[in-house]
């Protein structure tokens, strides 16, 4: 049974506008944006999960994106150091409720950016670490070593797909859904050579945040609007599970980003036999 | 080139950033040198780069390490070169930091300026007013000039290795041996003389005597008549057997058509030496009509500057002699500007000195007849310097031809 954390968008809307997706003249509907928060919520504990809530805060709209607090293995929290100012104002929330619920809690140096799960995604036993919008490659190498696993930092570059979560999702085994657009020539080459087999999104899906999906096991909860890749996936074996995400897309997020695995890994590599 | 030094680190080799980076380099209009690479040995060992990273401006490679900076190079802490005053007049502080014959540069308010000129065997004096550094030598630092002392701050580029063109300091190195085919490396030689000319860097000789004792002469003459040479550096006994040869017909006292003894011939050099001395010198001896052939009356008659050291062997000597040996190195270090390449001829100790003033991007060949010439010339620092182990007089001839068919008209 997986766990997760999830932030009801009590304090959610545009606010602000930090990625190409967010205009404050196009709002989120809260009744809509709340109905579609609870059907991921009824679909994830369907599907068998275990629901931890952190309480929203006023004047931090984005706090429900928790894959953005930090990245969790074990029984450790490293900590996120939010690029832009207007999110910076999570890190001491999301602090505190791991503290209280006795994890770990690991700061990475204050100028080190990284973005949590939004960049940072285990595929087989490799740390796929996205940068250059959000997270900084250096903290990539200061997760690795804290992790002690292999991080292979790839490089984004179309700002639409600002974070590694946006067009990159592990399924099992080694196997990954992916929009190849989305990373440079290396970063395209450093991913095939570290996965099995890539399910590739294409772009009228991935403009509807196909690869922003929640991985468990078999199932595959994802935003609707992706009949290709709910094809692509059922045909390996998968059971894709579509819901609306409209009012989150507004921000730029969608399942994957409103959800955070505890943990993303069971065990940090150093707790296993060499 | 101006550079600077980043390090990478982390899982650059699986995330393919060292790739990138190096790549990224090369198309910004950047070349790199890896200093260092360390290789994580388990998969999740971290691995390490160090680089070089140069480019034509400092502008250039500003904006690639910026570029760089976002895959996560880090630029090494640039320590300042530790400058100490000098104790006296022609004393270095202690733990100076001696120079190389390679292109070295310091870092100074932080800056890399250049060190010029390139020269061995000195001490690197900072000018604080200009923000200049220059090599000085023991006879030029005064008391309170700033020297730089330690390692730190001080950076030497390596001589970068031709990729374009395989030319004979490729191929050959500066192995010295007989064995090696004279021929084709004479006609090398020659095509790296025409385009040192071409491409308008001068042609340096250094020359000793036996050019004229063997008969060569009249083979630099025609070199110097072509225009390949441009300054000689020698001592007095080359001018003195050449201008012998030049009255008498003979070179120490042997007629060089030829080669039988010729009568009182010990007398032939004293006298060509006071012919010269009386005429007032070199060129007041071509200029009255006494010196009308010869290597000394081409470099006249040719405006080729020529550079006569001293030693205690010599007889005279002639009046263009510099005695004073501090005077005669600060003479011959002012002329090698502009020096593209250096034809060392038939003189150990003078080629050696020579050798220390050139900088090691200057071509060096060095024809002996002496293998250990050329070893020791390698040895003592010239790293740079080929040698080809010959009697100069048929080399001199062959190059005097391959040159003169290359300058055929087609």
């Amino acid at each position: 049974m997986r766990e997760l954390l999830l932030c009801p968008p009590d304090h959610y809307g545009i606010e602000y506008e930090i990625n190409p997706w967010m205009h404050r003249g196009q709002k989120a509907v809260p009744a809509l944006a709340r109905a579609q928060w609870r059907g991921l919520l009824d679909t994830l504990q369907a599907l068998g999960c275990q629901i931890s809530l952190i309480p929203a805060q006023p004047k931090l709209p984005d706090m429900v994106f928790t894959a953005n607090a930090g990245l969790v293995a074990g029984r450790k929290f490293i900590r996120s150091n939010f690029r832009f100012r207007e999110r910076q104002g999570e890190q001491k929330h999301f602090e505190q409720w791991f503290l209280d619920h006795q994890y770990e809690v690991v700061r990475l140096p204050a100028e080190r950016f990284f973005e949590g799960e939004g960049d940072a995604l285990f595929c087989g036993e490799v740390l796929f670490c996205g940068y250059r919008f959000r997270s900084d490659v250096r903290a990539h190498q200061l997760i690795s070593g804290i992790l002690d696993c292999l991080a292979v930092s790839v490089e984004l570059v179309e700002d639409r797909f600002y974070h590694l979560d946006t067009c990159f999702c592990p399924l099992t085994g080694g196997d990954a859904i992916w929009y190849p657009r989305a990373f440079d020539n290396y970063a395209q080459r450093a991913i095939r050579a570290h996965t099995r087999q890539l399910v590739e999104v294409a772009p009228e899906e991935a403009v509807h945040f196909a690869c922003n999906a929640v991985v468990l096991g078999q199932d595959i909860v994802l935003p609707e609007a992706c009949p290709r890749l709910c094809a692509a996936l059922a045909e390996r074996g998968y059971r894709p599970h579509p819901l609306p995400m409209t009012e989150f897309l507004k921000a730029g997020g969608a399942c994957k980003c409103l959800t955070l695995f505890l943990p993303q890994r069971e065990v940090t590599a150093q707790a296993l036999p060499r | 080139m101006f550079s600077e030094q980043i390090e990478l680190r982390g899982h650059i080799i699986d995330s393919l950033l060292l790739p990138k980076v190096l790549d990224e380099i090369l198309n910004g209009g950047g070349s790199f040198t890896i200093r260092e690479i360390k290789v994580g040995k388990q998969q999740s060992d971290p691995s390490y780069a160090c680089i070089d990273v140069s480019g034509p401006s400092p502008e250039v490679v500003d904006d690639l390490v910026r570029r760089l900076r976002q895959h996560g190079a880090e630029v090494v802490e640039q320590k300042a070169v530790r400058l100490v005053e000098a104790p006296a007049d022609g004393v270095f502080p202690p733990d100076f930091y001696v120079t190389t014959n390679q292109q070295t540069f310091v870092r100074y308010q932080d800056k890399w300026i250049v060190v010029q000129p390139v020269t061995m065997d000195c001490a690197i004096a900072v000018d604080a007013r200009t923000a200049t550094a220059s090599t000085v030598k023991f006879a030029q630092v005064r008391k309170g000039m700033l020297i730089a002392v330690g390692h730190h701050g001080i950076r030497v580029a390596p001589l970068e290795r031709s990729t374009e063109r395989r030319s004979v300091f490729e191929f050959m190195g500066s192995n010295v041996s007989s064995e090696k085919p004279k021929s084709a490396v004479i006609r090398e030689v020659a095509s790296e003389i025409r385009l040192a000319r071409q491409s308008g860097g001068k042609i340096l000789v250094v020359a000793g005597p036996g050019v004229v004792h063997t008969g060569a002469g009249e083979h630099f003459e025609k070199l110097i008549e072509q225009g390949y040479v441009n300054l000689l550096f020698a001592g007095n006994a080359l001018a003195v057997h050449d201008i012998e040869s030049a009255l008498f017909g003979t070179s120490l006292g042997v007629y060089l058509q030829r080669g039988s003894l010729a009568d009182e011939g010990h007398e032939n050099h004293m006298r060509a030496i006071n012919t010269i001395r009386a005429a007032g010198g070199i060129p007041q001896a071509v200029a009255a009509g006494i010196l009308r052939q010869g290597i000394m009356y081409q470099c006249v008659k040719h405006n080729v500057e020529f550079v006569l050291a001293g030693s205690i062997r010599d007889d005279g000597p002639l009046p263009e002699v510099i005695t004073d040996v501090v005077a005669a190195q600060r003479v011959m270090r002012s002329k090698l500007g502009g020096v593209t390449m250096a034809l060392m001829m038939c003189t150990m100790l003078h080629s050696i000195a020579v050798g220390n003033l050139l900088p090691a991007h200057v071509k060096t060949i060095c024809v002996d007849i002496n293998p250990s010439v050329v070893t020791k010339l390698s040895d003592r620092g010239t790293f740079q310097a080929i040698g080809l182990v010959t009697d100069i007089e048929p080399f001199l001839r062959e190059l005097t031809e391959f040159l003169a068919q290359g300058s055929a008209p087609a």
